[in-house]
């Protein structure tokens, strides 16, 4: 393990900035955001509470031990892929099977990106954020920070200050990516933070499905995550997000566990555009994270699709915005919160149709599903509506797992927890179903995972 | 098969059943009449091991089990089958899905391999013939929105698969139009076997001409009062339970 010494100041960004030899105007960019940073103050608005973080006491640069950089998985560490097995995510499983390209950042750096040279043929660049610096330095500045500016918020800042890798991908006009782009994060080593970057570009009329997994080991320390992913879809491209977030959500007891702090948007920039993200989060001690769609192309069009769930002490403060700046513009909002435990989960949405946006239409599904009674689930919804052609409807419900569902479960010689799995998973289908097959069973498993040994 | 034994169960605090004997063997139907709230739908609740019932006194042995001790998953995966009055909704569970995880958790507890996706559609189709239902309706989210009826054919289609010892069948018939009713009843006749037994709640005589008990038993206030052949049943058609009532009034 190669890594710099804790804490944060300007030599720390040099040094990670030199470890990955980037450009000056990249360094520039890093300090900038740092300077904006140290003005900053962490937002309190969230319905979570943690004790202060202490952002001198973190590592912020930390590699697995690589030799030469690999080119296909069989260069790649064995004993990271062992990691990779042991999560159940094996990437030589993931390639046969399935045929996702993968990217997987380890800690900090990124270590395969899998089918390269296939999508290359097409045109299609996905690599790794350092890799894109150094090979597509236009593209990346180009776009870099054009949906989320450097100091848009607390966290996006320090991620703009070190961020120490992510994913690239850029889907040149016309091209139908033609399988499941995938990026695999895992933060493995102690006291470490993980501030990974991901950009995509999608040209006029392209099309990808993009899938993003998370896990952490489990630690008494609590860990800091803040990424930034920024998605910019240009006249008739169509971007999928789908999420499934398993980052350790800390003990029965509430000790340890990922704070998880994300800043994702897309801008819909082109006319006809549409960007859907999907997430299941399941993970972290604390979720704090509202993935956007700027609707500013007319007829664009976004979607978030989301399934949270907290159980033991998690809290989840996670939701989306919605903001129609072109014509015609529509957005769709289906949340499925679910808590458990002492856990709390909060939804959080904004919809905000401004001026211009004449026929703007916003449709919000929120349902949140109780299980116990120490838990708590709340629905804050901001609706924002600047020009009266358009539509807006908002949806809530709350409801309890029924003991009699259960009961129906067991007398079929169903066990209980299958049953709580069987029922969750019913309570979110409609969000399951967005994501890609494999995904979906994946994240099934997880919801049971998650909530195991809550009833009763 | 079952042997119930001055059974009394209460729910908080009231008691409901209080002091039921019945015994049931392997290849018998029985019928439970009684009028309403005389505590026929708890007696398949505790049967079924619901834990909102507390049994007080009294025992219960199946196949030579206290069927007391066990789990309401364990009881059904030794046979135990209760059709409800009330079927359940579970959105965004198929009823394929739903029977599918049943089935093989079934399986599973007898040390039996799971059943793959082809078996167990042929295993389906061959179970829909029986109650004559749809698939579509089976692909639907289980109970939402099926009427009465559709309800009362799915639980019939679900003891198909299950393949129960003991089935309990609370009030299917009620809520049934008449061809449903027959077709219902002849599933559940295609289903009684030698091995099994059937213990059949219902209102009205009318469901006893298609599925012939061998016993008829009153049950009112949480107990059996009295028992007889086919019989009975057309006698409570006829006069209504009051003179019963009397009866016990008289003991
Ligand atoms: N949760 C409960 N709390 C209190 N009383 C209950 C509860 N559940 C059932 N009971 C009472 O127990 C009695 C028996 O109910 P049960 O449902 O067993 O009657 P039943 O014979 O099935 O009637 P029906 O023919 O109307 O279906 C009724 O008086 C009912 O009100
Ligand atoms: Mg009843």
């Amino acid at each position: 393990m190669e890594s710099a010494p804790k804490g944060l100041n300007e030599d720390i960004i040099r040094f990670i900035s030199a470890k990955k030899s980037e450009p000056e105007w990249l360094l520039e960019w890093r300090l900038k955001a740092y300077r904006q940073w140290k003005t900053m103050k962490e937002p309190k608005w969230p319905n979570v509470s943690y004790p202060e973080i202490n952002y001198q006491d973190v590592i912020y640069y930390a590699a697995p031990k690589q030799k030469a950089k690999p080119k296909n998985l069989e260069d790649v560490d064995p004993e990271l892929l062992k990691t990779f097995e042991k999560l159940g995510i094996s990437l030589t499983e993931q390639k046969r099977l399935t045929g996702v390209a993968v990217d997987a950042v380890l800690d900090s750096v990124s270590v395969a990106t899998t089918f390269k040279e296939k999508l290359a043929e097409l045109g299609i660049i996905f690599c790794s954020f350092s890799e894109a610096v150094q090979e597509h330095p236009e593209l990346v500045k180009k776009y870099l920070g054009s949906v989320v500016p450097m100091n848009d918020n607390y966290f996006a800042a320090l991620n703009s200050a070190v961020f120490s890798d992510g994913s690239f991908c850029y889907i040149p006009k016309g091209v139908r990516c033609p399988m499941e782009l995938s990026t695999y994060f895992r933060i493995n080593a102690a006291n470490t933070g993980q501030f990974e970057r991901t950009l995509i570009v999608a040209d006029e009329g392209s099309y990808v499905s993009y899938l993003e997994g998370c896990t952490a080991p489990q630690r008494d320390e609590n860990q800091l995550h803040a990424a930034v992913v920024e998605i910019y879809a240009m006249k008739n491209a169509h971007v999928k997000y789908s999420t499934v977030q398993n980052w350790f959500p800390g003990d029965k007891e509430g000790k340890g566990g990922i704070y998880n702090f994300v800043t994702k948007r897309a801008l819909c920039f082109g006319d006809h555009s549409k960007v859907s993200w999907t997430q299941v989060e399941t993970g972290s001690a604390i979720t704090w994270k509202y993935p956007s769609c700027v609707l500013k192309g007319d007829y664009s069009s976004g979607e978030f699709y989301s399934v949270a769930v907290t159980n033991n002490y998690q809290q989840a403060d996670t939701g989306t915005k919605m903001i129609h700046i072109g014509k015609h513009t529509k957005s769709r909002i289906v949340s499925k919160g679910i808590s458990a435990g002492h856990s709390q989960n909060s939804y959080r949405g904004q919809v905000h149709i401004m001026k211009r946006a004449e026929h703007a239409r916003n449709f919000s599904q929120c349902d949140s599903l109780l299980m116990g009674d120490k838990c708590g689930a709340h629905t804050f919804p901001y609706i924002d509506v600047e020009n009266n052609s358009g539509k807006v409807e908002h949806e809530a419900t709350t409801s309890k797992i029924g003991e009699d569902q259960i009961f129906y479960c067991l007398q079929r010689g169903i066990d209980e927890e299958s049953a709580v799995a069987l029922i969750v998973n019913g309570y979110a289908k409609e969000v399951l179903n967005q994501l890609p097959m494999e995904f979906a069973v994946e994240a099934q498993k997880l919801l049971a995972l998650t909530l195991e040994g809550s009833v009763g | 098969m079952l042997t119930i034994k001055n059974l009394h169960a209460k729910i908080e605090d009231n008691e409901i059943l209080k002091g039921l004997n019945l015994e049931v063997n392997a290849g018998e139907v029985h019928a439970i009449m009684g009028p309403n709230g005389s505590g026929k739908s708890t007696l398949a609740s505790v049967l079924a091991g619901r834990e909102e019932f507390e049994v007080t006194e009294g025992e219960i042995t199946y196949q030579g089990k206290n069927l007391l001790e066990l789990e309401p998953e364990e009881r059904a995966r030794e046979g135990v089958f209760l059709a409800f009055q009330y079927p359940v909704e579970i959105p965004g569970v198929s009823t394929i899905n739903f029977m599918k995880t049943a089935v093989n958790q079934v399986r599973e507890s007898r040390g039996q391999e799971p059943l793959d996706a082809v078996s167990f559609l042929s295993m389906m189709k061959e179970k829909m013939k029986l109650v004559e239902i749809d698939q579509s309706l089976l692909n639907r989210s289980l109970n939402e929105g099926f009427s009465g009826g559709e309800k009362k054919r799915n639980e019939i289609f679900q003891m198909a698969m299950l393949e129960p010892k003991l089935a309990i069948l609370d009030e299917t018939d009620s809520g049934l139009d008449i061809d449903a009713l027959r077709i219902v009843a002849n599933g559940v006749n295609k289903l009684r076997t030698k091995n099994n037994a059937i213990i059949v709640v219902t209102h009205y005589q009318r469901l006893l001409e298609y599925i012939v008990p061998d016993f008829v038993h009153v049950l009112y206030k949480g107990k059996i009062v009295k028992s007889g052949t086919k019989e009975l049943a057309l006698e409570l058609e006829a006069k209504g339970y009051d003179w019963i009532k009397d009866q016990v009034a008289v003991v």
